[in-house]
């Protein structure tokens, strides 16, 4: 009678169950065969069905002299049925069945659920979801508040000398959101410029004016190129990355032991992140302005037979410093922006290896949203304004 | 040596509207061995929380000595920080830096020492919880254990006078518990530094403990606070000796 006796043939195993009305107030489920999670039993709808057509009945005796192998399948299978004669108050006598499943059942019902424990899982109507919405928003945008006002924090005890961080914990940032970028910046700026003279120079070579690819580049990579493709890659790359690790260390009650030292985590971890990438991003926005223009150059002068020297002549008439200082306030803006999203992402992590993934994403999509925003808004403040 | 040292008065905490533990009133007394103990999910980790400044009580107050945690300003309350010392539960040591490393980080913040003398007291410390040589170990080169050693020499670095600990016991083997019992002891005894213990491991709280709290999950408040081995025997409340005798007490069980 206990579970793994003599195996039977492993093929159409199954266990089986019947009712039998012995007399006005008493019913016998007999339990006979294999009752493992391989067999094939009727499910227990059908016997709670039978048991509600066999109904009244004041006592179900359970009987089990039969039954070969059983495993969790049998228990479980059990207590649906106990369940049911608890709610209509029927009496059970378990004492026909092996001693091992008498104790996991009382084992399963000794600590009975607490009120209030289970979770509902019925749907939530829709206008309680948009209050739901609208309430996380808020809560957002409160959060986003408080970090700003943290950081501002942060800020002015760095610049009274006060703030609190290892200067090697600034280097290796400057490190990581600088030099190695490189790579990346370089590929995607020269290819960014490359197709801009391409697009341009067809359009324009239908009026013989290839020259002013020149222009075409030159204007769209320093104003506004340049400084947009390095925060997207720099968004992906470093702000990703701050998320991740603040979410990590969140994780990992880092942050809670160094507010338990007495070390702000704003001071500590964010105000180095955000200096490397505020530092950095201007410096990165120029060598991706450089080299969108030289993307230009190589294709109008292989495939659109303007010279080295008349290109750069046309560009020094048509860029100015105006156009670069305004790509490097954007770019400065942008640092800004992304470091902020990724920060606060991190800093506000749940305590989940899923949460850490949930703000890398999150670090990434709010710092795009604010980079094109912000653009948008610089770009038609500089339209206003006529520079 | 009954001087109290921190107080609980009229604590309330809870997650929004959800109370996890109200009307929480108790003393710790200048080198307490303090335990907090109750079944699992009755708040002992959020209690310790609130003691150590991670998370504001929705009602009540928490008294340093004379000085009230919650309603200091910042800077005060960052003072009060510096005296105590915290060993979570996982370490949380920074993976980031090496065992020196960490432990020098608040060696090199809030004191004068020189390089040399940090590398000093870092061996000292390391030697203390049984790492000596680690220094240059990642925490992730190591093992849980050693994590958590690692951790109560970071806690230790400054001398704290008060010492906290989340579940020091969990996820050790039962002779490095002993030793971590052993070392609390000693810290006790040779430092007067006050100890506060959140733990269920009965072992620990009968050989450490001085003086306990025991908070209850269903009443949702605190049920005794007194020494373990006087709750033990003199205490009425049959869910007490049950949690001190693992359910196997004289008390009529439920079951």
């Amino acid at each position: 009678m206990k579970a793994g006796a003599d195996s039977p043939d492993m093929k159409g195993i199954s266990g089986d169950i019947n009712l039998e009305r012995i007399d006005a107030e008493s019913l016998v489920i007999r339990l006979t065969g294999n009752w493992t999670q391989a067999a094939k039993i009727k499910p227990v709808e059908h016997v709670l069905a039978e048991l509600a057509v066999l109904t009244p009945f004041a006592r179900i005796v359970l009987q089990a002299a039969d039954l070969k192998q059983w495993d969790s399948r049998l228990p479980t299978y059990l207590l649906a049925i106990l369940d049911y004669c608890q709610a209509k108050r029927i009496q059970i006598d378990l004492s026909g069945l092996p001693d091992g499943v008498q104790g996991l059942l009382k084992l399963a019902r000794a600590v009975p659920e607490r009120a209030g424990d289970r979770r509902s899982a019925q749907q939530t109507p829709a206008l309680a979801k948009i209050g739901k919405m609208v309430l996380s928003g808020l809560a957002d945008t409160k959060a986003l508040v408080i970090f700003i006002g943290e950081t501002v924090q942060a800020g002015i005890s760095l610049m009274r000398g006060k703030a609190r961080f290892r200067s090697v914990d600034l280097f290796l940032c400057i490190q990581e959101a600088g030099p190695g970028a490189l790579a990346i910046v370089t590929l995607i700026s020269l290819l960014v410029g490359l197709i801009l003279a391409f697009v341009g120079a067809v359009q324009l070579a239908m009026f013989g004016a290839q020259i002013f690819i020149a222009d075409l580049v030159g204007l769209g990579t320093v104003r506004e190129m340049g400084a947009l493709m390095t925060a997207v890659i720099m968004s992906g790359r470093t702000g990703a990355a701050y998320a991740a690790q603040l979410g990590t260390m969140n994780v990992n009650s880092e942050i809670d032991a160094l507010k338990t030292m007495g070390i702000s985590p704003m001071e500590f971890l964010v105000l180095p992140r955000m200096l490397a990438l505020i530092l950095m991003l201007p410096l990165l926005c120029i060598y991706a302005d450089f080299m969108g223009i030289l993307g230009g150059a190589i294709v109008t002068t292989t495939a659109f037979d303007v010279s080295l020297t008349q290109y750069f002549n046309q560009l020094r008439k048509a860029v100015d410093l105006t156009d670069i200082s305004i790509g490097l306030f954007k770019s400065l803006v942008f640092a800004v922006l992304i470091a902020t999203a990724g920060c606060m992402r991190g800093m506000q992590c749940g305590r989940s290896a899923s949460a850490v993934g949930d703000a890398a994403t999150a670090a990434v999509v709010n710092s795009i949203v604010y980079i094109v925003v912000a653009d948008s808004i610089i770009t038609l403040i500089c339209n206003r304004l006529g520079i | 040596m009954n001087k109290p040292h921190i107080t609980v008065k009229d604590l309330t905490m809870a997650y929004g509207d959800f109370v996890i533990q109200r009307d929480l009133n108790f003393t710790i007394n200048r080198g307490d061995v303090f335990v907090i103990m109750g079944g699992s999910g009755c708040g002992k980790s959020t209690l310790l929380k609130h003691l150590i400044g991670l998370q504001q009580p929705a009602r009540g107050d928490v008294i340093y000595d004379r000085q009230n945690f919650w309603r200091s300003s910042d800077a005060e309350r960052i003072r009060i920080l510096r005296r105590i010392g915290v060993l979570y539960q996982s370490g949380a040591l920074f993976s980031s830096l090496t065992l020196a490393e960490n432990i020098a980080l608040p060696l090199g913040e809030f004191t004068d020492f020189s390089r040399a003398e940090i590398a000093d007291i870092v061996s000292y410390k390391l030697a203390l919880v049984g790492l000596a040589g680690f220094e240059d170990y990642y925490p992730s080169e190591i093992s849980g254990g050693m994590q958590k050693r690692a951790g109560l020499a970071r806690a230790m670095a400054l001398d704290p006078e008060i010492l906290f600990f989340d579940e020091p016991s969990a996820g050790l083997d039962p002779v490095s518990a002993r030793l971590l019992d052993d070392l609390i002891i000693n810290l006790s005894d040779a430092l007067g530094t006050t100890i506060v213990v959140v733990t269920h491991e009965l072992a620990s709280i009968f050989a450490i403990g001085t003086n306990a709290v025991f908070l209850d999950p269903e009443t949702k408040t605190m049920l005794a606070t007194d020494s373990p081995k006087r709750l033990l025997a003199e205490s009425k409340d049959s869910k007490i000796i049950q949690f001190l005798t693992r359910g196997e007490g004289n008390v009529e069980t439920t079951r």
